[in-house]
Parts: structure tokens; C-alpha cells; sequence
């Protein structure tokens, strides 16, 4: 009996190794907050909630940053991130960031990036960063996991094709019923292709960027769905005889990209002020007529 | 109430009469008796098990469940209402892999003989047959299963020759044949080693040709021999035809992400883990009740 009660005592204590270590308490300030007056601007806003690291905005985006969003290329001081560094602050996301951070009374040096797969944006638990962007899309249900500020960015989505292809020149999504269509993971592309676009043959879904746009190189698929400025970066940089064959209208209420924090978080209300101000000031209109200026141009392919 | 059976601290092999007590015989006994620890299936081992398994899996459940992260877990990865939305199209989509691993395994199966054979080519002059099987095998079973299927996938339609087949699935059935097929080899091979040398000395001494003693005398014993792992390779291949979903296949996997990415919620994953568990553990049940079968037909009735 005594082994017994000994071997029961060993099995407690393996199952209570496995157990989580307890969390700091979390701040008991969410009822004083309400009551307080909200803060007038981001910095006093931002001030209070606090980051992560103190004094430090760490900031969370997919590697490889992908062009547009990001610009500038690779530097040697940070040369674990592809495509660009975007501690340089450029391309559309980029200046966003330095211009948000600037809100919030950070200047561009106390800003650090951090590599978060998209999968991993929306992890539970503590995060590493203290908010992500990486043309996230704004959605009802992924605002039950996350938090999102408003709109940093109205997105539409395009189509992408090869010259001479059999839906090169569609203006109507009637004329794409049989189109072998693709998209990324992650975004609301493929949403948009299995509601609206509805083809008969099903249509293909890529890890990332790279794996729809080589596809469509191979004659994989016909045409990939991405949003529009991706589409001008895949069309100018990525497939030599790649061609946008439309922007695609607006279905139901406007698709936007956000930036996400950890739900709850006390950072939320900073960034929408931030974001309201950037927008007020004509900040946030002059950053994108900077870096994705040519998005005008495409033709709409009518439903 | 200690030791108040006074049961003795002896070998259960030492109740077994007729036996040489100085040569126990391994445990044996029923699958209950040895989830239950070996030895006499008593009413107080019994208890012993039930207790300690409650107490274990009670202890573990509280400190999970009482754990501060629990509740966001709970909503992320065992939500109901995604449940409820994401299973069924996963069970549906899962019939791209039912059919990518059925047609895979066929192929496996004629491949991998295939290779068996040619290594089991005795005489100088197959040599070189040999030594392409044993390329093959070593080849494929050194690299890693999504590899073969991004090279293939990827890499076959790219070159854009005339008549080469430009279909995801087409390129995955090939890549998973490939990969399993080494496996599978080896398999045979183990099998057909396995069959004593005298039983080809019997066919080529009743003339027939060696061919002829390989097909009918010995793949018969030798496939017998393993298809308990065959199956396991085979539970294996259906595991990876998960894979596919790199190449943009919309199959289970890819439809757990899609969902998993447009809800922010992992709970799609667990959906998808359930309907792989729901055919594999049935899979590997059996083979346990082959190799229970197997090993008590070739002790059946004899004393060793």
C-alpha cells in the first residue's frame, strides 16, 4: 500500500510539472479606465497603456516584407529579414509605422521589428510584439481573437494574369466561370473568389505569395486574386509577362486593412487615435499617393 | 490493510505448471491484463489501475483546466461554433486525400515489389539492377517527404513540356509513391530475407525456374510476413498526403488553414486531427490484432 500511495504521489507531481507557469497578475485598472476621461492624443494615450519593452514599439510583420508595403531593400545590421528591412520605415506599411510611432512619441530608433508568421499573428496567449501589420483584413470573427484599430488602408481585390492568357482582357466576372483561379493563405482573396467569383473549377490556395504567383508562372492556375497594390508589385517586379486584369468591386462593406494587437489590449484606442490624427492632418493620404500612387489605374472588372 | 492479501512477491510464470522455472517465458497474457501492468488480472490490481489512472488524469485535468491561459485555449483551439462550421467542410475536402492516398498506395504496392525484386536478383550479372534499387531506396528515404513534393509539384509543371501532366494532385500521387515506395522496399525485402533458403532449394528442385519459385513460392510467404508493416507505411503515406497542401491543393489541410486564417482560431486544426485520428487508430487496432493473430498461429498448439 505504502508503494502504491508513493506511486499515486510520483504521478501527481509528473502531471503538475506539466503545468503552466502562473501569469503575473493581470492589471486590475480595466473598470478605472472607463471611468477616467479618454486621453486626448496618442502620446498621453500610449504613455499610459505602455509597450511591451519600455520606451521601445515593437512591431510585428511577415518575413519576407513584401513590396509595396515594404521598400528599401536589405541592410547588413538586419539581415535575417528578405525583400527589405523594414526598420527602414519605407514602402506603405513602413512609413505608416514611422508615422503612427511618431503619434505615439517614438522616435524612428526606438522602433524594432519582429518576424511573426501569419499564422502566429493571432496566437493566444502573451505576444512579442506590440501590435502586426502585414495586410490584415478586417473581419467580425478575427475580431473575437484579436483587436484591430480602424483602417489604415481601403483595400480592393485584383486579378492577375499572363498576357494572352484566356482571361486576359475579362471585364466581366461572368468570364471568368472557368478559370483555374489562385490565391495566398491568409487573405480574404480566396473569400472573394469562392463568393463572389464562384468558377466551377476549384480554386487553389497557396502557402504565401510566392507559391500562388509561381503557379501561375507554371500555368498552374489561370489567374491569382491579390489585393490591388500587390498586384501592381507582382505585375512590375514578379511575372515578366504578368498583366492586372482588373480591380474587382466592392462587395457588401469595404474590405480595409488594420493593425492587430492582443485582445484587450490598452494600446487599441492609442492607435486609432493615432491613426485619426495621421488621417486629419493628410498625413496618411500623402503616404499613399508616396508609395502606391499607381493603384488608380487598374480597370474594374464588373460583376 | 498493507500487505493484508499476504499475496507472495513471486514471477506470474512461477503458477504455470510444467514449466522450467529457471527459463520464464516472457509476459504474455491478454491486452487487459498488460494495459493493467502484467501479471494476475486480480480485483486489487484492478483497483490499483483504476485509482492511480483516475488520480493521474484527474490531477493533470484540473491543472490545465484551472490554468490562467485556459479559457483563451479553450476559445482557440476547442471552439464549438467553429467546430461546428469547420468539420464539415473538412470531411468533405478530406476526400482529396482518401483519394490521393488510395491511388498512391496501389502504386506503392507495384512499385515497391518492383524494387524488392530487383534487389533480390541474385548472380553478378544483375549487379547493376541491384544497385539501382539500392540507389532508389537510399535516394528517397533520405529526403524529406515535402521535399520530393515541392520538387515535383513545383518543379515538373515549370518546365512545361508537352504531355507532362501540370495537376497538383497528379504530381503528389507521384512524389508520395515515390517516397513510400523506398519504404515499402524495404519492407518486401525484409519479407522475402525472411523466407529460409530452403524453400527456393525445394522449388528449383522441383524444377521450377527461379522466376517461378520467386513468384509462387516465395512472395507468398514473404508478403504474409509483412503486411503488419505494410499497413503501418500505409498509415504513414495517409498522414502525409496532408503535404498536398503546399502545392495549393484545397484539400483537409488546406481547408483547416483557410478557415483557421479567416477566423483567427486554431480550432479548425483540432477538427482536422480528429478525422485523421478517426481512421488511423482503426488502422493500427488491426494491425495490432494481425500481429496478435500471426504470433499465435505460428505458437498455435505447439509447446516451444
Amino acid at each position: 500500500m505504502r508503494r502504491f500511495l508513493l506511486g499515486l504521489a510520483v504521478l501527481a507531481v509528473v502531471a503538475a510539472a506539466c503545468a503552466p507557469e502562473e501569469d503575473e497578475a493581470p492589471p486590475a485598472d480595466d473598470g478605472a479606465t472607463a471611468t477616467e476621461p479618454a486621453p486626448v492624443d496618442a502620446a498621453t494615450c500610449a504613455a499610459d497603456a505602455g509597450t511591451i519593452s519600455d520606451g521601445v514599439l515593437t512591431v510585428g510583420t511577415g518575413n519576407p516584407a513584401f513590396p509595396p508595403w515594404w521598400e528599401g531593400g536589405t541592410t547588413d545590421a538586419n539581415a535575417d529579414w528578405e525583400f527589405n528591412d523594414p526598420h527602414l520605415l519605407e514602402g506603405f506599411e513602413g512609413a505608416t509605422v514611422g508615422a503612427v510611432a511618431e503619434q505615439l512619441g517614438f522616435a524612428p530608433d526606438a522602433i524594432h521589428f519582429v518576424p511573426v508568421p501569419f499564422n502566429k499573428s493571432f496566437a493566444p496567449g502573451p505576444k512579442d510584439f506590440d501590435f502586426v501589420l502585414q495586410q490584415i483584413s478586417y473581419s467580425d470573427k478575427r475580431a473575437e481573437a484579436v483587436d484591430f484599430s480602424e483602417s489604415y488602408y481601403d483595400v480592393n481585390q485584383a486579378l492577375v494574369s499572363v498576357k494572352g492568357s484566356d482571361i486576359d482582357g475579362a471585364t466581366t466576372l461572368a468570364e471568368l466561370q472557368s478559370a483555374k483561379l489562385g490565391a495566398p493563405l491568409g487573405t480574404t482573396s480566396f473569400d472573394y473568389i469562392e463568393q463572389n467569383i464562384q468558377p466551377s473549377e476549384e480554386p487553389a490556395v497557396y502557402n504565401d505569395l510566392n507559391g500562388a504567383v509561381q503557379a501561375l508562372k507554371n500555368g498552374q492556375v489561370d489567374g491569382i486574386v491579390v489585393d490591388l497594390p500587390t498586384a501592381f508589385f507582382v505585375t512590375a517586379v514578379q511575372i515578366p509577362k504578368g498583366v492586372i486584369v482588373g480591380q474587382f468591386p466592392t462587395v457588401g462593406a469595404q474590405e480595409y486593412f488594420a493593425l492587430a494587437l492582443e485582445k484587450d489590449s490598452a494600446l487599441t484606442e492609442c492607435l486609432d487615435l493615432a491613426l485619426q490624427a495621421l488621417k486629419d492632418d493628410g498625413t496618411l493620404p500623402a503616404i499613399q499617393q508616396e508609395w502606391l500612387a499607381d493603384n488608380a489605374s487598374a480597370p474594374v472588372i464588373e460583376g | 490493510m498493507a500487505g493484508s492479501g499476504g499475496t507472495p512477491n513471486l514471477h506470474a510464470s512461477s503458477g504455470t505448471p510444467g514449466l522450467d522455472p529457471r527459463f520464464p517465458l516472457p509476459p504474455r497474457g491478454s491486452r487487459r491484463s498488460r494495459i493493467l501492468g502484467g501479471g494476475e488480472p486480480g480485483a486489487r490490481s484492478v483497483w490499483i489501475a483504476v485509482a492511480s489512472t483516475v488520480v493521474f488524469f484527474g490531477v493533470a485535468a484540473i491543472l490545465v483546466v484551472s490554468s490562467p491561459g485556459w479559457p483563451e485555449i479553450k476559445s482557440t483551439f476547442f471552439n464549438q461554433r467553429v467546430f461546428e462550421e469547420s468539420f464539415p467542410k473538412i470531411v468533405r475536402q478530406f476526400g482529396t486525400n482518401v483519394f490521393i492516398f488510395l491511388v498512391a498506395e496501389v502504386f506503392v504496392l507495384i512499385v515497391a515489389l518492383f524494387f524488392a525484386v530487383l534487389r533480390s536478383l541474385p548472380g553478378p550479372v544483375f549487379a547493376p539492377l541491384r544497385i539501382l534499387a539500392i540507389a532508389y531506396t537510399d535516394v528517397f528515404r533520405g529526403i524529406p517527404t515535402i521535399l520530393v513534393i515541392s520538387l515535383l509539384g513545383f518543379g515538373m509543371p515549370a518546365l512545361r513540356l508537352q504531355g507532362l501532366p501540370k495537376s497538383e494532385v497528379f504530381w503528389a500521387i507521384v512524389a508520395l509513391t515515390l517516397v513510400y515506395s523506398a519504404y515499402v522496399t524495404e519492407v518486401y525485402r525484409a519479407g522475402i530475407e525472411s523466407v529460409h533458403p530452403s524453400q527456393t532449394a525445394a522449388a528449383r528442385s522441383l524444377g521450377l525456374s527461379r522466376l517461378q519459385s520467386m513468384r509462387h513460392v516465395v512472395l507468398p510467404q514473404a508478403v504474409r510476413r509483412v503486411v503488419p508493416p505494410l499497413l503501418n507505411d500505409f498509415i504513414g503515406l495517409q498522414k502525409d498526403s496532408a503535404l498536398v497542401a503546399f502545392l495549393g491543393v484545397v484539400e483537409a489541410l488546406q481547408t483547416a488553414n483557410i478557415i483557421s486564417a479567416a477566423e483567427f482560431n486554431y480550432t479548425p486544426f483540432v477538427s482536422l486531427a480528429l478525422v485523421y485520428l478517426v481512421i488511423t487508430i482503426p488502422q493500427t487496432r488491426f494491425v495490432d490484432w494481425l500481429v496478435e493473430r500471426d504470433r499465435k498461429r505460428r505458437q498455435g498448439g505447439t509447446v516451444l
